[in-house]
């Protein structure tokens, strides 16, 4: 198991999270989402996620995993009707054309994936967001237009947590930086 | 009747041996598995005649529900093992055994009390061979449907979960595989159904027919057979899909993968 975590982020901060491989960041995200067992408190906005179905809490504060997951065929049956146009907007915003956007999932590249599922989840404008390794597989013209994305969220008032392993990329977001080492946050320095 | 002998079983025993050197000639490396599986057949087959007469001599209830027991439990045996990924502990044979407890109850006891009608109902030269019947369209449905869900889920789990990442809820992010699922436990019964009279002349059927058995009397017990085995292989599928989704999830709507081996 992880932690214990004590944390208090607060509305419209971007909290960045780094560490090597397997020092437990990917599952603090998924305890935060509650998608992993855990015993942990946590509360968005004065509301505790003990008192939400798992699945209104992860509408407030839905999770992007290092390595997209895909439940249909086309990239745009993954969005609901009235969010479709809206999407397709992001996605070029994000430097994915509308090519990739009509087409099947499995010929996108992965920078490509990342992006469209950080869309899926920006489109939802939930007041949190969980970011595992959003902009890993991006050359640096892509990680600006989602950097740029990032802080207009935050700006709106959303929390960001997100895992990173660029060291400049917290500084770029103005984020809170913490370290996570043996499954245990640390203020880095 | 016409009675056989064992020089006519061992003559027909021949045909296997044909098989066995089939697979010699071309090196398929299956003669010691159909050997066996012959020998297996044979030795399960006598001990169970010998049992059936013994039971069918009893005309107990408690004799009667005993083999049933014991032929349901091995039923649920095999659901249980036939997926890749198995639950950990005794999730799966608890799962399976509730499937095949509740699609044998409901068919059993549907035509015991309806279209049969033996007396006393629970006769045994009709209730275990009923069973029998069931289990064997039970274990069809129940193993199929437990390996689409508990396969599929494997396979499909970062798309579960990126689903349940974004809130939706997780009966919703499992339903397709629910459908593929229970679609493929009926598939079998579909075939039988779709193939009975045309391509095959079903075991039943024809055995009544060589027992005696005017084929229109023998026809009517197919098609009630039919009915009951469909029904028995919803039941089945369905029971096992919604089990099996339940032990794969928690109150907080997680993909418990960690529940499987």
């Amino acid at each position: 198991m992880a932690g214990p975590f004590t944390l208090e982020v607060p509305r419209g901060a971007i909290l960045a999270i780094s560490g090597v491989s397997g020092s437990g960041k990917s599952l603090f995200l998924r305890m935060v989402a509650d998608l992993d067992p855990n015993d942990g408190e946590v509360s968005l906005n004065g509301a505790s996620r003990s008192g939400l179905a798992a699945n209104l809490w992860r509408r407030r504060i839905p999770y992007v995993a290092a390595e997209s997951g895909w439940w249909a065929q086309n990239v745009h049956d993954h969005f609901a009707a009235d969010q479709l146009e809206r999407a397709r907007g992001l996605a070029e915003r994000l430097g994915v054309a509308s090519a990739p956007f009509d087409g099947p999932v499995d010929r996108l590249s992965t920078g490509e994936r990342q992006r469209l599922a950080l869309v899926r989840t920006v489109i939802l404008d939930s007041p949190a967001l969980l970011l595992d390794e959003p902009t890993a597989p991006l050359d640096p013209v892509s990680v600006e237009k989602v950097e740029a994305v990032l802080r207009e969220r935050a700006a709106a008032g959303a929390v960001i947590i997100l895992v990173s392993h660029d060291p400049a990329q917290g500084a770029r977001l103005n984020a809170r930086r913490l370290r996570m080492v043996d499954r245990k946050l640390e203020a880095e320095t | 009747m016409i009675s056989l002998s064992p020089i006519d079983l061992t003559l027909a025993s021949a045909l296997v041996a044909l098989d066995a050197g089939v697979s010699i000639a071309l090196r398929l490396n299956l003669h010691r598995q159909l050997l066996w599986a012959a020998l297996r057949m044979v030795v399960q087959l006598i001990a169970v005649g010998f049992i059936l007469r013994f039971i069918f001599t009893l005309n107990s209830p408690l004799a009667t529900l005993a083999i049933v027991m014991v032929m349901g439990m091995i039923a649920a045996r095999e659901i249980a093992a036939r997926p890749v990924h198995k639950f950990r502990g005794l999730a799966g044979l608890s799962i399976s055994g509730a499937t095949v407890a509740l699609a044998t109850i409901v068919t059993a006891v549907l035509a015991l009390t309806t279209a049969i009608r033996p007396h006393p109902w629970y006769d045994p030269r009709y209730a275990v061979s009923l069973v029998g019947i069931i289990l064997g369209s039970v274990l069809n449905a129940g193993s199929l449907t437990l390996d689409g869900i508990v396969g599929g889920v494997w396979r499909e789990r970062s798309a579960i979960e990126a689903q349940l990442g974004l809130g939706v809820d997780f009966r919703a992010a499992t339903l397709p595989l629910l459908r593929e699922a229970i679609r493929r436990g009926l598939l079998p019964i579909i075939n039988q159904m779709s193939a009975a009279g045309l391509i095959t002349l079903p075991g039943i059927m024809t055995g009544q027919i060589i027992a005696g058995m005017d084929p229109v009397e023998a026809v009517k017990y197919q098609i009630l057979l039919m009915f009951l085995l469909a029904g028995a292989s919803g039941v089945a599928a369905l029971t096992v899909a919604e089990l099996s989704l339940r032990q794969l999830s928690d109150a907080r709507q997680r993909l418990r993968l960690d529940r499987l081996r």
